[in-house]
């Protein structure tokens, strides 16, 4: 680990000032920060701690959302009655990532921060455009078994790991931000991640020194929430294919349908012709074909995860069949 | 391998067949990680060190005052500089559970956070379960039901079943949980294993460990 020094932020104002100065970088559960900091993947100098910022509550909004803050444990977040009430999706989501002991430690927000699992982005020894801009990928026509079907670029094909942002990207959540002036702003989900192209370093929308204070949930939709995660192992292991489902059917007739999957792209993937072609349809194979056409329209293998392809359709009539009770 | 030879405490043969042991594991246990990334020390750094950082820990019910390199993992700061050595580095990335310990009674893994980042917290390892000579329960439970055969990952096993007892009986769900609304989910066999995922066992001790952890939940508290 590259040396740092270290220092508490007393307020978000402070945290982003820190954190704009080259070498600043926030940590907060830091379980996957650290993990890359011992791999010199991450060399940030000076290291702005702010898990004693009051940004723990998860609060009813208004409207009937409800707004997480930044700090909250993934752990919390799932076990929220609120949240297994009235978004199970997210709760199950959360549920299927990572061990107790890193969602015990994990954030809201640095989860939606962390970083792909690609081997190539862990191996300082090997090319990466996203850790070393320029250097080519590894990835391309090397062991990519892990990697996106969509989104692609020629620099990256690396996935976001998350299943959080899966679930919150179905769920419509909107990030909440602050800068060093103090200014906040409102981040739709669908804007917040980026598509790798031809910066794959640059991963969100965030500007330097934004600090994400919180994520906001309007009112469930109506329907059945379903997180479906497919994986090498039962348990803690990354998503080949995920889906966040919220379907509303009655009597084998789709009203309206959310989709959104996890592991396929460089951010939460949701494809609004495929959820159109579900609405106002019958549930059934062809349907969801059409759908699954939709959500896999120009998806691309690079040997490896060839799979994923099939795995996406197969995993998707899965979900639907068991969401849409005849 | 640590090949700067930043910590002098160890003798360089013991640090070598130590090596090899967690890379050999950390390498059984997960395909994401290459051998060489996996290698790299905790205080790899030719710079000049950083200034130091000064933190209290509360550890087993005692205060301890500490001056660390920033570096310095909770993980590290027990076994390298309290000689707290119950807890195990095996992966010393978050994916073994070997060093899992509770703070303020929440299982984490200590390989995975900083030692400044806790000042002021309680700390519990494996060395603050037993009362005296009377083992904890899951302790005892661990040795009744042979929960082990090296032994190397079981402090964490028995300390994350610490905080996986705590966080069943709080009514917190799994995935396995089939009605998330029902808070109190009942620890058969699939909860448990769900539960204790974080915990890898390269012995495969796995249906003892379900057993005895089976065993200690049914124990009153």
């Amino acid at each position: 680990m590259r040396a740092f020094t270290y220092q508490r932020a007393d307020s978000t104002a402070h945290a982003a000032a820190a954190a704009v100065k080259p070498g600043g970088k926030i940590i907060a559960g830091g379980t996957n920060l650290l993990d890359l900091m011992k791999l010199q993947v991450e060399t940030p100098s000076n290291l702005i701690d702010i898990n004693r910022l009051p940004l723990d509550k998860i609060e009813e909004t208004p409207d009937g959302g409800l707004r997480i803050g930044t700090l909250v444990r993934n752990s919390d977040l799932a076990a929220d009655p609120r949240v297994r009430q009235r978004y199970g999706v997210l709760s199950r989501a959360l549920l299927a990532g990572a061990s107790a002991q890193l969602r015990n430690k994990a954030t809201t927000g640095g989860n939606l921060l962390q970083r792909t699992r690609c081997y190539y982005f862990y191996d300082v020894t090997k090319p990466c455009n996203k850790r070393n801009p320029g250097s080519g990928c590894a990835a391309l026509a090397g062991f990519n078994r892990i990697h996106a079907i969509l989104g692609t670029s020629n620099q990256c094909i690396a996935t976001h790991p998350s299943d959080m942002a899966v679930a919150m990207r179905a769920l419509d959540a909107k990030v909440e931000t602050v800068n060093r002036q103090g200014e906040t702003k409102v981040i739709p989900i669908a804007e917040f991640h980026r598509l790798p192209s031809r910066t794959p370093e640059i991963e969100t929308s965030l500007k330097p020194g934004e600090i994400i204070t919180a994520v906001t949930l309007p009112p469930p939709p109506p329907g059945v929430q379903v997180y479906r995660k497919v994986r090498d192992r039962a348990s803690y292991a990354f998503a080949l294919v995920s889906v966040a489902a919220i379907v509303d059917s009655t009597r084998g007739r789709i009203r309206s349908a959310r989709l959104a999957f996890g592991g396929l792209a460089h951010k939460p993937w949701r494809v609004a012709q495929a959820e159109q072609k579900l609405a106002n349809a019958p549930a059934n194979t062809a349907t969801f074909n059409t759908a699954a056409d939709a959500v896999l329209e120009g998806a691309r293998g690079f040997g490896g995860n060839d799979f994923k392809i099939p795995l996406t359709r197969r995993t998707l009539h899965s979900v639907l069949a068991e969401i849409t009770p005849t | 391998m640590d090949e700067h030879g930043s910590n002098t405490e160890f003798n360089p043969i013991e640090v070598t067949r130590r090596t090899v042991v967690e890379t050999g594991a950390a390498a059984l246990l997960l395909t994401a990680l290459p051998r060489a990334a996996l290698a790299a020390g905790p205080l790899d750094d030719t710079g000049p060190p950083p200034p130091p950082a000064t933190v209290e820990l509360q550890i087993n019910g005692r205060s301890h005052l500490l001056t660390l390199d920033p570096r310095t993992t909770l993980l590290d700061a027990l076994r390298e500089h309290l000689a707290l050595t119950g807890s195990k580095k095996g992966c010393d990335h978050g994916q073994c559970g070997a060093c899992t310990v509770l703070i303020e009674g929440r299982r984490i893994n200590s390989c995975l956070t900083l030692a400044v980042m806790h000042d002021g917290q309680s700390v519990t390892t494996i060395e603050g379960l037993a009362e005296g000579e009377n083992l904890h329960p899951l302790q005892a439970a661990f040795v009744e039901h042979d929960g082990f055969q090296c032994g190397y990952c079981t402090s964490g096993q028995i300390c994350s079943a610490v905080g996986m007892l705590a966080e069943s009986r709080q009514g917190m769900p799994s995935y396995v949980t089939e009605v998330l609304a029902h808070p109190a989910a009942e620890l058969t066999d699939a909860e448990i294993r769900e539960r204790m995922s974080g915990n890898i066992c390269r012995c495969a001790a796995y249906p003892n460990i379900v057993a005895a952890i089976k065993q200690a939940a049914e124990m009153p508290t």
